[in-house]
């Protein structure tokens, strides 16, 4: 039965995706985006409120109605510049934001039917314009030119550098890896988010004017403290939270076992799946474990399955409720054959005498009072122990900062969690001219929450460099 | 990309590069390592810092051919590049005048030792070498380990130049001829470097040791590089690569490198079928 205009209303178009039984033999994106079609009819489902409540939950304040209002009038050129007013990197922002719980959530439409796909909607009409060719707004002659050092090329630092390059100052990226990204390369696979997208968007940022030096890590080969000597004028710390979290039990260290950072890096950043033509190997068993009920668990979940696991188990240690995953990559996990194992942990691996895993002595858990988080703690059921085969196991429970800096940089106060403590509002730390944000400062969060964090700096930075000048200006007069 | 200044083969299958590499050279410390990547399908591999020079901006790096990416390393001609070299990376020794130091090495590992033996001698320490192989053609830098060194020694398993046996036992040799040790250092394979730390520790001599354990970032991320120290897990980009060599579990630390025998057979094997192209 067709649906009535006013049933259509309350239903989003939903994205075509592979199909699960093609996709978990390939590493091609999953969803494929909507359709020219698709995006209007999506777009027409707005209700263009006079007092929109989308925004708010948008850490960069994307305009939303606005570029959903030339989407569905067809002014594509018009839609993809209002979004770009305020986000340098839609194409990965359409992907890999959780607006669920952001934006969406916001959405009048959803009051009463599915919230508007905004999402969806951003990812279209960037593709369209990386595909059609990325327009590179006029450089700012701004007077107040300065020079600024940006530490890693993650969501954060990407950021935090176009917009100080869109307001005309000079900006070097410093990116510890080979390639520039972070967790856009390193991390999130290439069936959720395509490499060449993140590409594009980095090459956009580097049209805006940005040098991005690879190959440096910053507090080896330069200190904060040297960024200076080298005249920069402020830096901007977004390295990310690298150092993986291991649980701290007998056997960790067994061969199989790998942290999800080791993993992800393998696949992701040195295309271990296209071993041996990329020199970089990976080893996956038959039955592999993931440890950990987020969304880089599930993101290892999904590549091990690519690799050939013929079981994938998520071992998580409170319940379907608690999972910190996006429900879309829990269903898209459950889609392809990924178990879940709730209430679980491992408290012992167990291995061969070559020292490879081939077992984990797990514990069952029951769910106690809520904790600190506001998640109800889980509580070990003593006698409950049981042993699961695997041999090969994926810890993903969590990444801290990396510590480099921190350690070489006098007077940056950090918390006993190891993050780097900053002023709320402006993103500058306890060191003068030293800013920081993203998950270096929250601790592992999502891409657009260390985006807004970088947004908020670039302005603090902005306004210090504008003061600088004055001051300057002031001495010479 | 950085390009390759010149290029010595030291013994069979081990070869010495010098890399233009100016804000590394200006850096670099002893006991330092960089991290290569020698193309767009390359891994990221770790390799010490043998010598550098600020002046000229160069790195000097010594390797030994053992799998497809220092087989690469090894094909490529002066004036040639390497796409990435990212450092230094790692902890830089600490040096200070001890007193007397032994520098045992052996293997390819004597040019990881190289440049600590050399700082430590020029901190004012007394060094008393002890460098081995398995056999004399496998010897290296053994006219540079003597102009740094107050006495050296030399060991081969087979007995073709120096001591037959193992620099474990000329170390034992030497301390109960009467030698006084403040400090050790042991650095090759896990094997030798266990052996030593074992001497070492039954006369009581504190001994540092420099892991070559298996990396992919080499920063921190990935922790492939885990190893345990007195119990506790430590990764050796990030929290060494030098550590107490009387508390490092050796036998874990060999079995971890082990982990892809097999991928690295499959790869050379396909390297060599093609003449490097890889083409399969």
């Amino acid at each position: 039965m067709a649906k009535t205009e006013k049933q259509k209303r309350w239903h989003s178009i939903s994205m075509p995706k592979q199909k699960p039984k093609d996709r978990i033999r390939n590493f091609n994106e999953v969803a494929l985006g909507y359709t020219m079609e698709q995006a209007v009819a999506e777009a027409e489902r707005c209700l263009q409120c006079p007092k929109p409540q989308c925004i708010q939950g948008c850490p960069v304040d994307l305009d939303i109605p606005a570029f959903i209002k030339e989407i569905k009038e067809k002014n594509f050129d018009a839609a993809i510049k209002k979004v770009k007013e305020k986000n340098s990197l839609p194409a990965i922002c359409g992907r890999v934001c959780p607006q669920e719980t952001q934006c969406q959530k916001f959405c009048i439409v959803g009051k009463k039917g599915d919230p508007l796909s905004i999402g969806r909607l951003e990812r279209f009409i960037a593709d369209y314009e990386l595909q059609k060719g990325v327009t590179v707004p006029p450089r700012s002659n701004s007077p107040v030119s300065g020079k600024v050092a940006i530490v890693g090329s993650g969501p954060a630092g990407l950021t935090a550098a176009a917009d100080l390059a869109k307001l005309g100052h000079e900006v070097v990226i410093f990116e510890a890896l080979h390639t520039p990204g972070g967790v856009l390369m390193y991390g999130i696979p290439e069936f959720r988010l395509p490499k060449k997208t993140v590409q594009a968007e980095v090459d956009y940022v580097k049209k805006l004017g940005v040098d991005v030096k690879t190959d440096h890590m910053i507090g080896r080969l330069y200190t904060i403290d040297e960024l200076f000597e080298r005249e920069f004028d402020a830096v901007f710390i977004g390295t990310g939270a690298g150092l993986p979290r291991f649980m701290r039990i007998p056997g960790e260290n067994l061969g199989g076992i790998y942290s999800a950072n080791e993993f992800l890096i393998r696949v992701n950043l040195m295309k271990a799946y296209m071993f041996p033509e990329y020199d970089t190997p990976i080893r996956v068993g038959k039955k592999v474990a993931v440890i950990g009920g987020g969304n880089v668990a599930m993101d290892s979940a999904r590549s091990a399955l690519r690799l050939g696991a013929e079981e994938v188990w998520i071992v998580y240690r409170r319940s379907r409720e608690e999972l910190p995953a996006r429900l879309e990559e829990v269903e898209n996990a459950e889609e392809e054959g990924i178990k879940f194992k709730f209430l679980t942990t491992p408290v012992k691996f167990l291995g061969d005498e070559t020292g490879w895993v081939t077992g984990m002595e797990c514990i069952a858990m029951q769910l106690g009072e809520p904790d600190e988080s506001g998640r109800r703690r889980p509580i070990p059921i003593e006698g409950s122990e049981f042993v699961m085969d695997v041999d090969t196991v994926i810890i993903a429970i969590g990444q801290t900062p990396n510590p480099i800096i921190q350690r070489t940089t006098k007077g940056l106060k950090t918390t006993k969690w190891g993050t780097i403590v900053v002023n709320d509002k402006t993103g500058k730390t306890t060191r003068k001219r030293v800013y920081a944000g993203g998950d270096v400062v929250s601790g592992a969060a999502t891409v657009i929450s260390a985006m807004g964090a970088g947004k908020k700096a670039a302005r603090s930075i902005h306004r210090y460099l504008l003061r600088k000048k004055r001051l300057q200006q002031r001495k010479k007069s | 990309m950085y390009e390759v200044l010149e290029k010595l083969e030291l013994a069979p299958k081990i070869k010495l590069i010098e890399i233009k590499a100016p804000e590394i050279a200006k850096k670099a410390k002893a006991g330092q390592f960089v991290i290569l990547r020698m193309d767009e399908k390359g891994e990221r591999i770790p390799l010490t810092l043998v010598e550098w020079n600020p002046e000229k901006g160069m790195i000097t790096i010594i390797f030994q051919e053992v799998g497809v990416s220092t087989l690469k390393l090894g094909a490529l001609e002066i004036g040639e590049v390497i796409l990435d070299v990212a450092g230094p990376l790692g902890n830089p020794s600490d040096i200070e005048n001890f007193g007397s130091v032994a520098v045992v090495c052996g293997g390819v590992g004597t040019a990881a030792a190289y440049p600590i033996a050399k700082a430590l001698k020029e901190a004012g320490n007394k060094v008393i070498s002890i460098v081995g192989a398995r056999t004399e053609e496998l010897l290296i830098l053994e006219d540079e380990m003597k102009k740094i060194s107050d006495e050296m020694f030399i060991s081969t398993d087979d007995g073709s130049k120096g001591h037959k046996g193992f620099v474990s036992d000329v170390l034992k040799m030497l301390i109960e001829k009467g030698y006084h040790f403040d400090l050790a250092y042991a650095i090759g394979p896990p094997v030798m470097m266990r052996a030593t730390a074992n001497v070492t520790k039954s006369y009581s001599i504190k001994t540092i040791v420099s892991l070559n354990s298996i990396m992919v970032d080499g920063m921190g991320m990935c922790g492939a590089c885990r190893v345990t120290v007195g119990g506790e897990t430590k990764f050796a980009c990030l929290d060494g690569p030098e550590f107490d060599a009387h508390i490092v579990n050796f036998d874990e630390l060999i079995k971890r490198l082990r982990a892809y025998l097999s991928e690295e057979k499959q790869a050379i094997e396909l390297y060599e079928k093609c003449g490097g192209c890889k083409c399969g």
